[in-house]
């Protein structure tokens, strides 16, 4: 099977991940769409790596996935403690800095 | 390449790989004492959680200055040492297997990085300012981070006199991204460098101790959109990698040149493909000027300068700003060179709207905070023209302008620490009216920092942004200049605005108060002023030793 499609689908899931954390309201759901992105790239990384036939890119995916377990650490630590304060998650009632 | 022998990188079943004998690893060369400043940054942030884990809490706080402290002069002590070694000269070279390159601008970026964040730590440190509570002293940090504001448990922790210490390892751990950030030799260290600062000021962000409810929605407002960018960072990555077939700099330089020709035509697709090329350069451009806080990547700049605990604030906008142009530099220049008359033009159109935005939408500002967010992005937009100059002047300009900004930037946050009310910190610009009048040296101090944003003679300001703007005018770049000096009159405007508030208008009585700090916020407040006016009266010096180092090593 040609590789390409996984390119295809890679961006495609890139695209609906950037697409879900534009449209999204809850935090939670917005992390996850980023997430989802970042695991579009290790697909566009392990395509690319059997194409050219190197495994950069296949240690490259490894990289991503710990680095994207970090931020899940971070992020949830952060959205949870918002959470916690405001009783909601949603990125619409985070406004007290409005103009 | 067969698909068997693709195959066989790693299965070693058939063909004629198993018969071969099998090579033996070799060891990777990594020259430690070149990465001497990153190693003993990141060491010293371990250290730091361990103190956390073992030491008493009456002595934390005092274990964790110290550390700290010795950590970033021994690092900056490291740097120099390499200097004055010339590694940033003559010895400039590609070490820890092509991922790290040595060289002027990185030796230049990390040695300053360094210092504006000592001076940002004393900040940190200061524990003066805030009443007292319970007979204990306090910092800008909450007294425990998970406990809901306004809730017992938080009450309790306030009353046990709990500090939040970790910040000092997390600022450590966010250096030591940023000392590699600007010498990264690939991509996938670029990526990873970039997270290691950003992560750390996530949470720094999230635990100021006054206005927590503002502090934590700073600090998911810039976890989502800096999430957002790594992201797309990420993708351009991946698609440079497919171009290119290597994450290297000079891999991917040689490719963009076309001095690799094509080998493969299985490749056809990918290799050299210039869609890719141009995609993914793009998502790699738009991560990095995110980061440097750039219009259209700017909106989130001001929510998280004013939400944040004020000394993070002057330590990220001075410090990340260095850190992210120093690898803008290294991508435009080493990378993408070969590329430069497609990224011209997008990056004029970038420094214009940046200029432009930033200086207009500051005079709508009534928050002194938020107002020098707008101030970042307009000098955002000033070094920009620098970066666009593409000539060895371009360079060292932006590598001086990045020096004198971020002193000015962690001296004027740490007197906004200092104006204080009832609620913590007054940074609303009314309850500033006739601060001249009742503290003249803050006030003075102030107008001083004010001045060098607005590029005042005499003040290192003024020598950064003709450094900039003379390379930008020598490298073909006339209109950007005409821009910028307009931009600057605008941005003028609203710095003298707020000169001529503290001064010539009559004190509240219920204004604000000045606290009197420590040492600690003083000498940042000192080593800022001494910057600011020598890089302003004698800069010869100073512009020398930037040419010196303005040259990347490929």
């Amino acid at each position: 099977m040609n590789p390409v499609y996984y390119l295809y689908l890679a961006a495609l899931l890139f695209t609906i991940g950037a697409a879900g954390v534009l449209i999204r309201r809850n935090a939670i759901v917005v992390f996850m769409c980023v997430e989802l992105m970042l695991n579009a790239c290790n697909l566009a990384f392990v395509t690319f790596s059997r194409m050219h036939g190197n495994l950069d890119g296949q240690i490259i995916a490894f990289f991503t996935m710990v680095v994207a377990a970090a931020e899940v650490v971070v992020g949830l630590a952060i959205i949870v403690s918002v959470f916690r304060s405001r009783h909601s998650a949603s990125v619409d009632d985070a406004s007290l800095m409005k103009l | 390449m067969s698909a068997t022998a693709v195959h066989s990188l790693w299965t070693m079943a058939g063909g004629v790989t198993s018969a071969a004998p099998v090579e033996k690893f070799k060891a990777p060369v990594i020259e430690y004492t070149q990465l001497a400043p990153v190693l003993i940054v990141i060491g010293v942030a371990v250290v730091g959680v361990l103190v956390e884990a073992f030491v008493p809490r009456r002595a934390r706080y005092y274990t964790q200055v110290f550390l700290t402290v010795v950590a970033l002069a021994a690092a900056f002590a490291a740097v120099v040492g390499l200097a004055a070694g010339g590694y940033g000269t003559t010895k400039a070279h590609i070490a820890a297997m092509g991922a790290i390159a040595i060289d002027g601008p990185t030796l230049f970026l990390q040695g300053t990085i360094l210092l504006t964040s000592m001076v940002a730590v004393f900040t940190f440190a200061e524990r003066r300012l805030d009443p007292a509570s319970h007979g204990k002293h306090v910092d800008s940090f909450a007294a425990q981070a998970a406990s809901v504001p306004g809730s017992d448990s938080e009450k309790a922790a306030v009353k046990a006199g709990f500090t939040t210490t970790e910040v000092f390892p997390l600022v450590l751990f966010s250096v030591a991204g940023m000392l590699v950030f600007p010498a990264a030799n690939d991509l996938l260290t670029l990526f990873v460098a970039l997270e290691v600062f950003s992560l750390p000021l996530y949470l720094l962000c999230a635990v100021a101790r006054r206005k927590r409810l503002m502090s934590q929605e700073a600090a998911v407002k810039y976890f989502l959109l800096g999430a957002f960018s790594s992201a797309f960072l990420l993708f351009g990555i991946a698609l440079l990698y497919g171009y290119a077939g290597s994450v290297s700099y000079a891999a991917i330089a040689n490719v963009v040149d076309g001095s690799v020709t094509q080998i493969d035509p299985a490749l056809a697709d990918t290799m050299g493909n210039d869609a890719l090329l141009l995609i993914g350069g793009a998502m790699v451009l738009t991560g990095l000027l995110f980061k440097v806080g750039a219009v259209p990547f700017h909106m989130w700049t001001p929510d998280v300068y004013q939400g944040a605990p004020t000394p993070v604030t002057g330590f990220m906008a001075a410090a990340t700003k260095v850190a992210a142009f120093g690898a803008l530099l290294r991508l435009l220049y080493v990378v993408l060179p070969g590329l430069a008359w497609d990224w011209r033009p997008v990056m004029w159109a970038v420094a214009i709207i940046t200029m432009l935005g930033g200086a207009i939408v500051a005079i709508t500002q009534t928050d002194i905070k938020r107002l020098l967010a707008y101030s970042s992005i307009a000098h955002a937009g000033f070094i920009l023209a620098g970066v666009i100059a593409t000539t060895p002047d371009g360079i060292s300009s932006v590598l001086f302008y990045l020096g004198a900004y971020s002193f000015v930037t962690v001296g004027a946050f740490a007197v906004v620490t200092l104006v204080r009310d009832a609620g913590g910190e007054a940074t609303h610009l009314s309850k500033w009216a006739g601060l001249g009048r009742r503290s003249p040296l803050v006030a003075a101090v102030f107008a001083v920092f004010l001045l060098a944003f607005a590029g005042i003679p005499l003040t290192s300001g003024f020598s950064g942004k003709f450094a900039v703007f003379k390379a930008a005018a020598d490298g073909g770049a006339g209109g950007l200049v005409v821009v910028g000096v307009i931009s600057s009159a605008i941005a003028a405007f609203f710095y003298i605005r707020v000169i001529v508030l503290m001064f010539f208008s009559e004190p509240k009585a219920d204004g604000p108060t000045v606290a009197v700090p420590s040492p600690l916020t003083m000498t940042t407040i000192a080593v800022g002023v001494a910057v600011t006016l020598v890089l302003g009266l004698a800069p010869q010096y100073f512009l020398d030793l930037a040419s010196q180092a303005g040259v990347f090593v490929r």
